[in-house]
């Protein structure tokens, strides 16, 4: 139950977090990624800042034997840099370059009751379960 | 914020924030799960996007409407939601999981996955708006 409190409680500070930054804009992702027009390098000093915060907070959470509502961490145990990595960052990319939304901001941005938000939402649940029906 | 909220969801609840894993767990979870099977592994992660998605309404509430782009075809935006969808199953992040909290973790494939992906972007955007020209 404060699991969930919590969970939710990271979601909404992330989201205000992606609303500030402007990363839940898509003109404004655009215009960073688009680095031969008037390139916009604001969002690279956002994802600098949030890694700054996680890089120095991450090792030390890690060294605790669990969490504060849950058991134990879940956390990834691959290592090596494999051929679905390389092609799924690919395939990734260039979602992001074509709608300017990544997984977070597009979920924030359905408070907009945007015909697109709802569209790209949808569309991003149908490719994860288009990969599970190819590849699980 | 961003970070912030990434070091809280991984010390409360031990979760990695990656809004595309913590998405394709409660619809496009690993095949063989039953659905409501692990209805406590799908409870946080509903709660965490019920967050994001709350917090672009409070964002609209003191910052005013966001301006929503017109022109931009659906057609397109389907095509980049099934995109990030299908590739961030496949890579096992996005922006936030590979980019914030991988990076965080020193993961050499996160950081490969970042330098991937943020190249996709840049590709794609140059040729959505310099070659085909799309309004966005």
């Amino acid at each position: 139950m404060i699991g969930h409190a919590a969970a939710f409680g990271a979601g909404l500070v992330f989201g205000i977090g992606l609303w500030i930054s402007g990363m839940a804009t898509p003109r404004k992702v655009l215009d960073f990624l688009d680095v031969t027009g008037g390139w916009d390098p604001s969002l690279a000093l956002v994802m600098a800042g949030a890694v700054g915060v996680t890089l120095a907070l991450f090792g030390r959470i890690l060294k605790r034997p669990s969490p504060f509502f849950a058991d134990r961490f879940a956390l990834s145990l691959k290592r090596q840099v494999d051929t679905p990595l390389i092609v799924g960052a690919t395939l990734f990319g260039i979602g992001w370059g074509i709608g300017g939304y990544c997984p977070g901001p597009a979920l924030t941005a359905l408070s907009n009751l945007s015909a697109e938000a709802f569209v790209f939402v949808g569309a991003m649940v149908a490719g994860g379960l288009a990969h599970r029906l190819a590849f699980d | 914020m961003i970070g912030l909220a990434s070091v809280w969801l991984l010390v409360a609840n031990g979760r990695i924030a990656g809004v595309s894993g913590i998405l394709h767990g409660l619809f496009a979870g690993p095949a063989g799960n039953t659905p409501g099977g692990r209805a406590g592994d799908r409870l946080w992660r509903a709660w965490f996007i019920a967050g994001l998605v709350v917090a672009g309404f409070a964002w609209h509430a003191f910052a005013g409407p966001a301006s929503v782009r017109q022109g931009f075809g659906l057609g397109w935006v389907a095509l980049a939601g099934l995109l990030v969808g299908f590739g961030t199953r496949m890579s096992g992040g996005c922006t936030s999981g590979h980019g914030v909290c991988g990076l965080g973790r020193l993961s050499l494939r996160s950081l490969v996955a970042v330098a991937i992906f943020m190249a996709a972007g840049m590709a794609a955007a140059f040729v959505v708006r310099h070659l085909l020209g799309l309004p966005s």
